[in-house]
């Protein structure tokens, strides 16, 4: 089989762009962000609208949205990385972090090792719960200081930064505790359980 | 597949018939898919498809069931079909 | 299935084939058409798309879909390419490719948007922005047929500037060739100008297709949002959902 033809000064986007150290390999520079779904966006009705915790069938704790807004609240400004190879740098989020939601919860200590997020239209994605405390994750409702538009996961979305953006699931609604790690929407198409950007485990058996 | 993804407003069957044939080796947009949460029944150029770079989340529009779910990754496509009730597949006489 | 349906046809030959370009003409500020030579190319029905792939010189590869534009009758392939802000593949298409260069394209892709002169019924076509592509297609192939089925194109574009191939719809459309087309702007309201100025609604694809009762077939093509809006409108007026194809264009890069 002979080689493709080249296609003369065609280059992947981002190549002279990589910041050292701060933009994941393989991925490039954006200045608008992208939106991308599973499926259509759901539209939600603020007065029924509830975030719970959950492990073993059982509610552990459910916020509705006053209560939620009333939680102790975090600003952060992050990168975010998608799989799909855009990044952009120095986003800035509102929200509760699930450290103040477990405290909110009275729960010193954590069910089970692992967590799958579920969301409205059905989406999941899982993140091992050590991933989620210590600050390095929330569940935001503001981005840039305004309530999240809902094409991109509001009310209310998981961020989780440090891992690919697959993971800081849109719409989400509820964390439930697991026991052992279980692959979510994408993670059962062939996309990597943990998604490190920086060891770029986009896929599966990456 | 692009990494051009813009907006989450889905496309339909015929935008990913490439990769439906090479995944399938013929041409699927004509194929009729039974949806496994409705019964009802589309061919797949008109199913809704969302997922971007990501992969094909094929939806019906009347109950927004995933009926066929596609991941490509290098090592292959990884395909979820439970959602549909079943496919026909014209062969033509 | 209706009988009239086609059969799925095994891709057997659908393979990476090399095209080099002959030509890039530029239809508006945004949009160019590359005319291309692809020898082995097995031919295409009005409607269909070639897959296009990219290799930069350090290996790295990119692929979207381009609906034909051309003809099956014309020798050469014709693609519209329009510049995405931010994108990949159609910057480069639009801004750095010229006559002698080269890529890969493998098609004729898809059997469920397609329409032939042999065909029966009038053909109403509904076009926004680059989703004119595949239904000038079937025009260009009408003409080269020298059918002259009645057809009517609508057509919303956002400017005057930004409307595609306007030349080529006016001489197609010349008296006796039994296809007129209305033009739709949304954005501008250029002095002097006769046609619609808003987005394609209810009112305008009755004034500007055929009656449900006369059965035309209808293809719908362009952004998600406007062939959600006009499939709906056109169902609401009483055509059959049966004759009614519709392809969404979006950011798979088409």
């Amino acid at each position: 089989m002979s080689d493709p033809p080249i296609s003369r000064g065609f280059h992947r986007r981002g190549a002279a762009d990589a910041r050292a150290g701060r933009l994941p390999p393989g991925q490039h520079l954006v200045s608008d962000f992208p939106v991308l779904s599973a499926g259509p966006t759901p539209r939600s009705d603020l007065s029924k609208w509830r975030f719970a915790l959950d492990f073993d069938n059982k509610n552990l704790a459910q916020w509705s949205w006053a209560e939620f807004e009333a939680l102790p609240q975090t600003d952060v400004t992050v990168d975010i990385h998608c799989v799909t190879s855009w990044s952009k740098f120095d986003t800035a989020w509102r929200g509760v972090t699930i450290d103040a939601l477990l405290a909110a919860a009275g729960l010193r200590e954590v069910p089970a090792p692992f967590a799958m997020i579920h969301c409205d239209g059905g989406y999941t994605t899982n993140v091992p719960v050590k991933d989620l405390l210590a600050g390095q994750a929330m569940i935001a409702t503001r981005y840039r200081g305004a309530p999240i538009p809902a094409e991109h996961g509001g009310p209310a979305r998981l961020l989780v930064p440090h891992l690919y953006f697959w993971k800081s699931a849109k719409w989400a609604r509820r964390i439930q505790f697991i026991e052992q790690d279980a692959p979510g929407f994408w993670e059962s198409l062939g996309y990597h359980m943990y998604g490190d950007p920086f060891k770029e485990q986009r896929y599966a058996g990456d | 597949m692009s990494a051009d993804e813009r907006d989450a407003i889905p496309l339909d069957g015929n935008a990913v018939a490439g990769l439906l044939g090479e995944v399938f080796a013929r041409e699927m947009t004509v194929a009729v898919v039974t949806c496994g949460g409705c019964g009802a029944t589309a061919p797949i150029g008109e199913v809704r498809v969302y997922g971007g770079a990501m992969g094909a989340v094929f939806r019906c529009r009347h109950c927004d069931t995933a009926v066929f779910r596609l991941g490509r990754t290098p090592r292959g496509f990884w395909l979820d079909l439970r959602g549909a009730r079943s496919v026909l597949v014209p062969t033509g006489s | 299935m209706p009988a009239t349906e086609p059969a799925v046809a095994p891709l057997g030959r659908l393979r990476w084939l090399t095209a080099e370009v002959a030509d890039v003409v530029a239809e508006t500020p945004r949009v160019k058409s590359l005319i291309l030579r692809v020898p082995g190319w097995p031919g295409h029905r009005a409607g269909q798309h070639a897959d296009v792939r990219l290799t930069g010189e350090d290996g790295y590869q990119a692929q979207r879909s381009y609906s034909i534009a051309s003809a099956p009758q014309a020798t050469d392939l014709a693609i519209a390419v329009e510049r995405v802000e931010d994108g990949e593949v159609s910057p480069y298409l639009v801004e750095t490719v010229r006559p002698g260069d080269r890529f890969e394209l493998r098609g004729p892709i898809g059997g469920y948007f397609v329409w032939t002169s042999t065909m029966a019924g009038s053909l109403f076509l509904i076009a926004g922005g680059s989703g004119i592509a595949p239904l000038m297609a079937m025009l260009r192939h009408r003409a080269a047929a020298g059918s002259t089925v009645p057809a009517r194109l609508l057509y919303s574009s956002r400017t005057f500037d930004d409307i595609i191939f306007r030349g080529e719809l006016e001489r197609l459309a010349a008296p006796g060739s039994g296809l007129e087309v209305t033009h739709t702007l949304t954005r501008s309201r250029p002095p002097g100008w006769s046609g619609e100025t808003r987005r394609i609604d209810r009112a305008m694809l009755l004034r500007a297709g055929f009656p449900p009762n006369s059965r035309p077939r209808i293809f719908v093509c362009g952004p998600t949002s406007l062939v959600e809006t006009v499939a709906q409108a056109v169902l609401d007026i009483g055509h059959e959902q049966s004759l009614i194809k519709t392809e969404r264009f979006g950011p798979t890069g088409r």
